[in-house]
């Protein structure tokens, strides 16, 4: 029991991590990585929605639309529930740390948009998850998207002081990047042998 | 935002200016390439030419039905609540092109995964409800979205094929390279995703670099 979530944890947060894996959540990680604390702040916003959203849509997709025979509302009340979730955030956001607020900016509110959280609850529903294991799907896919997101931020950082070809500057040697970051992260594979 | 700086500075007639709106999504202001948005569906699902193409269909018929729907009920959509409206119309949308999938061709349904439920926040699709439907007629909205559709499906094919050419030596199933050609795994993998669109990318700001001197 404990083993099953621990694994679960380890595969939603590394081997088969949510951003250089399943390629969710890439818009933010992109646009958020350029410095370390707004990496961590983002990180954590959106790991808070994902493990709440987790839950709520458990509750949700098991309760309601399975027991009323309504699947095919399944995308329409996720993102509904979603946007609600991150509403709360951001006025929390705002109310406890206004700077963080002005540094997030547009990204924000997009953390309603981002992939990771609706495909979070997919895989949830298509995977068949138990409540507890939704909730840690939830947490470790959030750690996993904070991971990335920060180490993202943190070689970017050092990248601005190197000499780029000019027209891979912004989105191309970020993707370069990300993508030698995926094949590093493939070497934690053996982790789970599944 | 250069469309509305445009438009002020030279009125046409409608037919003119609706080739500029459907030919600005193609290059000017392609959705991945310069506006960098719906990254997600772009890199996973064009490990294969054809799974790109079904993927782009898929976002093309969403985009430009809740383009169609939204900037034709846009007035009465109260601004606070737009945001959540139109996910709820792109949601409806989403469903319908799901089901026809699963429907109808239910092999690549199976490989898209839960990549047609997650057009539902592709980027590009609000995006272009908030930037240009909320604000224009129907018909402008019809072809900025139909041009914004064929820019992303050609990005999608375009890597899907370099992808599937190299990962498989096929392009669209279609065997290109010979049968001793040694299959780069790398290029079917997440990382080889990231690393071509990365390059892509650069070759894209390249030549528009090159165009402007």
């Amino acid at each position: 029991m404990i083993a099953n979530l621990v694994l679960i944890f380890i595969a939603a947060a590394i081997t088969h991590n949510f951003v250089l894996t399943y390629f969710l959540g890439i818009c933010p990680f992109i646009g958020v990585s350029r410095k370390i604390e707004q990496a961590v702040g983002m990180g954590l916003a959106t790991t808070f929605v994902m493990t709440l959203a987790a839950t709520v849509t458990w509750a949700i997709y098991h309760f309601i639309l399975i027991r009323f025979n309504l699947p095919f509302l399944q995308y329409a009340s996720f993102i509904i529930v979603i946007a609600s979730l991150v509403q709360i955030v951001e006025m929390f956001i705002k109310k406890v740390s206004p700077p963080l607020y002005r540094a997030l900016g547009i990204y924000l509110p997009l953390i309603t948009t981002n992939c990771a959280i609706l495909g979070l609850t997919l895989f949830m529903v298509l995977r068949e998850y138990t409540f507890l294991e939704g909730l840690i799907f939830g947490l470790g896919a959030g750690a996993g998207f904070t991971l990335a997101l920060v180490i993202m931020a943190g070689i970017r950082e050092e990248l601005e002081c190197c000499d780029i070809p000019k027209p891979l500057r912004g989105a191309g040697i970020t993707l370069i990047i990300a993508g030698l970051l995926a094949l590093s992260f493939m070497g934690f594979g053996g982790l789970i042998s599944k | 935002m250069s469309y509305d700086k445009n438009c002020a500075e030279k009125p046409k007639r409608l037919c003119a200016n609706c080739g500029r709106e459907f030919c600005k999504g193609l290059w000017r202001e392609n959705p991945i390439f310069i506006q960098v948005l719906g990254m997600c569906p772009a890199l996973a699902v064009t490990t294969k030419a054809l799974f790109g193409f079904s993927m782009g269909m898929a976002t093309t018929f969403v985009l430009v039905c809740s383009s169609l729907v939204i900037s034709s009920i846009r007035k009465l959509i109260p601004p606070q609540v737009r945001i959540a409206t139109f996910t709820v119309i792109i949601a409806t949308f989403v469903t319908c092109a799901d089901y026809f999938l699963k429907a109808n061709f239910y092999t690549i349904s199976k490989e898209l995964g839960p990549y047609v439920p997650l057009i539902v926040v592709n980027c590009i699709i609000l995006g272009r409800q908030e930037v240009f439907t909320s604000k224009h007629g129907v018909f402008n909205s019809f072809i900025d979205a139909l041009g914004m559709g064929v820019g992303f499906s050609a990005v999608l094919v375009l890597l899907g094929s370099i992808r599937e050419l190299f990962g498989f030596g096929t392009i669209f199933y279609y065997q290109i390279l010979g049968e001793g050609f040694e299959h780069w795994v790398v290029m079917a993998l997440p990382a080889g995703a990231f690393i071509t669109l990365g390059f892509l990318v650069g070759i894209f700001n390249w030549i528009n670099n090159k165009r402007k001197k």
